[in-house]
């Protein structure tokens, strides 16, 4: 089997798989599977809600699995996306606080630049104590990832927040640093549709980690770190240095989620806005092979999940949006298991054989 | 400062260190058999649900009235094991990534108690209150033995006897303990397997003793501290032990500080850091600022048999 078809073949089949699953969890709590399809998908395609929806949702999960897929790619397992994009979105919503009487050309780019740095600390911490001290960055980023949510709800709610305000929210930020949604500039598209331009910058991105990775001589070293950390030793790079990078590039994307939320969304920072974007980012690097391409598709189709699953709330009989979490878990698992469907069709081509 | 320790907050220490010290028990078995697990929170999400629900049932449907919680807490651990089933299939069997897997199966464990209670409860991710007098016991005292006996015994199990030498020496080095004869894969299964039990435990603990129904997302981390503590205490039963009580212990002052504790200033004591304490106490003893934290050395990596 050549590369790239191995590379479609295995995320299809994942995927159908992982939606058998569900179609027969569906029968069981005794619903129509593709009724219950139908509203979870039909409704991603309408013009201009649905697209909007889809794109909107779409943005942060290219971000986080961008973030995941940096990290796979030096060997790591950056988990902590969750933490990475808390702190950034805080971080940011602090810049268009404090300096909000800024002009929009000096405050959106002060608050993007928060947004990645804040992340790529945050990230980089893990990448930190890994290459010093050879602490594992799995227990490390899920240990950061609730300190992150707390320091952040802390300021939130002792230093940021509206007096009165019932929710855990912090004061707007300065409208100098809201970005326009794209309704602005297409034709036809409401303005309502919170996609805004960071879907563009996400987008952008994808290409910037392409060429990073596959196009500069530290995109090569990470991956060369990642493939074999012996042999990268052997030749010269610094595995300690390549650790502490991908770390941070891989925080700083997932830090940019905040651009989307804050800037472009909300304009002030929410306690709990992720919808497990960071932990979704994992799915959507493993499903889209770790591949920036890969993950545009697998982000598109995560979010179409995520999107109909109010449908399915609204109109099916028993079936929650809750199937989204289920059909997201079955198909990591899949994915994960990629030895599943190998021996599957390793005993198909030998029975072939006996026939 | 000194009201702090009274004797409720040290009852509801030994409540609230519960759930963490059967999850991070489990864990413990899971990891020296050098599989890690971070789907402790899936599997005690899974357990904490099935018992709620299975608790109900058995009330209502049964008629067994007393006797439901314990059918209850069965049906949580056999819940958790069925989740270990498939967790251990994918990593021990088609050497999956344990990680990944793990990390998929809380993504899992986050919906699947939502979408079954929508069609069998008619109700947004909980299940229906059980009455007071059908719940597990919940005097410190006797949580408090069973908690010390079952240490006690887990203690016995890894150092004393021929299984707990094998589970050691699978999670330390696979191929000396497989050319000795040993069955790697089925001491992983068990260590595994007897972790979904205990995490299953947990979970049931938490919707049927501490709580009186099952709530979405109940476990709300408890899994991933369970992890924090089972590291806390390097992998070892009576430190993990402390440390899941040590764990318990800041849960326990943060709930009931609340507003009641003024800093000199005339400041609240901020809870989130009180709350933050158990994840940068196992950041730090990982880093081996605190002693050192080593790890099973084969954990994480699935094993080959050379062939």
């Amino acid at each position: 089997m050549n590369k790239l078809a191995r590379d479609l073949l295995f995320p299809i089949i994942a995927v159908v798989a992982a939606f058998i699953v569900g179609a027969i969890l569906i029968l069981l709590v005794g619903d129509n599977p593709i009724t219950a399809y139908r509203l979870l998908l039909g409704s991603a395609l309408s013009w201009p809600d649905g697209i909007g929806y889809v794109l909107f949702y779409a943005t942060p999960l290219i971000f986080t699995g961008l973030a995941v897929l940096v990290g796979f790619r030096c060997g790591l397992f950056n988990i902590g996306a969750e933490g990475q994009l808390y702190i950034a979105a805080f971080a940011t919503a602090w810049v268009g606080i404090k300096f909000a009487n800024l002009s929009p050309w000096l405050l959106i780019p002060f608050c993007c630049a928060a947004a990645i740095l804040a992340g790529a600390v945050w990230g980089g911490i893990p990448g930190v104590l890994k290459a010093k001290f050879g602490s594992h960055e799995v227990i490390n980023t899920i240990m950061l990832n609730f300190i992150a949510i707390m320091i952040a709800s802390y300021f939130t709610q002792y230093h940021y927040k509206v007096g009165g305000d019932p929710i855990l929210e912090s004061a707007p930020i300065g409208e100098g640093a809201h970005i326009p949604h794209l309704g602005k500039f297409i034709p036809g598209f409401p303005e309502r549709i919170p996609l805004n331009v960071a879907f563009i910058l996400a987008l952008l991105c994808c290409l910037l980690v392409y060429l990073f990775l596959w196009r500069t001589k530290w995109g090569y070293e990470i991956r060369a770190t990642g493939s074999n950390p012996f042999a990268a030793e052997y030749g010269g790079i610094s595995i300690r240095k390549q650790i502490i990078l991908a770390m941070a590039v891989s925080g700083g994307l997932a830090g940019m989620v905040g651009i989307n939320e804050v800037l472009g969304n909300r304009h002030r920072y929410y306690d709990g806005f992720s919808d497990n974007f960071g932990f979704t980012g994992i799915a959507v690097a493993l499903l889209g092979r770790n591949h920036p391409v890969g993950v545009i598709l697998a982000a598109l189709l995560f979010a179409a999940l995520q999107h109909g699953g109010i449908y399915v709330d609204g109109f099916s009989q028993n079936v929650t949006k809750d199937i989204v979490q289920v059909l997201q878990g079955i198909i990591i698992l899949f994915v994960a298991a990629e030895g599943f469907f190998k021996w599957l069709l390793r005993r198909a081509s030998m029975e072939r054989l006996r026939a | 400062m000194r009201d702090i320790f009274t004797l409720s907050l040290i009852a509801s220490t030994i409540r609230l260190a519960t759930p963490l010290v059967l999850a991070a028990l489990g864990g413990l078995f899971s990891e020296r058999s050098g599989v890690i697990n971070i789907a402790l929170e899936g599997k005690m999400l899974a357990g904490a649900f099935t018992a709620a629900a299975v608790t109900y049932a058995a009330d209502n449907k049964l008629g067994l009235g007393a006797a439901s919680p314990w059918v209850g807490l069965l049906g949580g651990m056999l819940a958790g094991l069925f989740i270990a089933v498939i967790y251990a299939v994918s990593c021990i069997r088609f050497k999956a990534e344990q990680v990944v897997s793990g990390a998929a199966i809380n993504i899992l464990m986050l919906g699947i108690p939502g979408f079954l209670s929508g069609a069998f409860f008619l109700s947004s991710g909980s299940t229906p209150q059980l009455p007071k007098d059908h719940l597990l016991p919940q005097s410190p005292v006797i949580i408090a033995i069973t908690i010390l006996a079952l240490v006690a015994l887990i203690w016995y199990v890894l150092y004393k006897t021929p299984f707990g030498l094998r589970l050691r020496s699978v999670g330390e080095n696979p191929e000396a303990a497989d050319a000795a004869g040993v069955s790697v894969s089925r001491i992983r299964y068990s260590g595994v397997l007897l972790a979904g039990v205990l995490a299953g435990l947990g979970g049931a603990y938490l919707s049927i003793g501490q709580s009186s129904l099952f709530t979405r997302n109940m476990t709300a981390g408890r899994g991933f501290i369970a992890l924090a503590a089972l590291i806390f205490g390097k992998w070892r039963p009576v430190q993990t032990l402390l440390a899941c009580l040590l764990f318990g212990f800041t849960e326990a002052v943060s709930i009931q500080m609340q507003g009641v504790f003024k800093l000199p200033s005339g400041d609240d004591i901020p809870v989130q850091f009180i709350q933050m304490v158990p994840y940068v106490l196992t950041i730090v003893v990982l880093a081996g600022f605190i002693g050192s934290s080593r790890p099973p050395r084969a954990l994480g990596i699935p094993y080959q048999k050379e062939k």
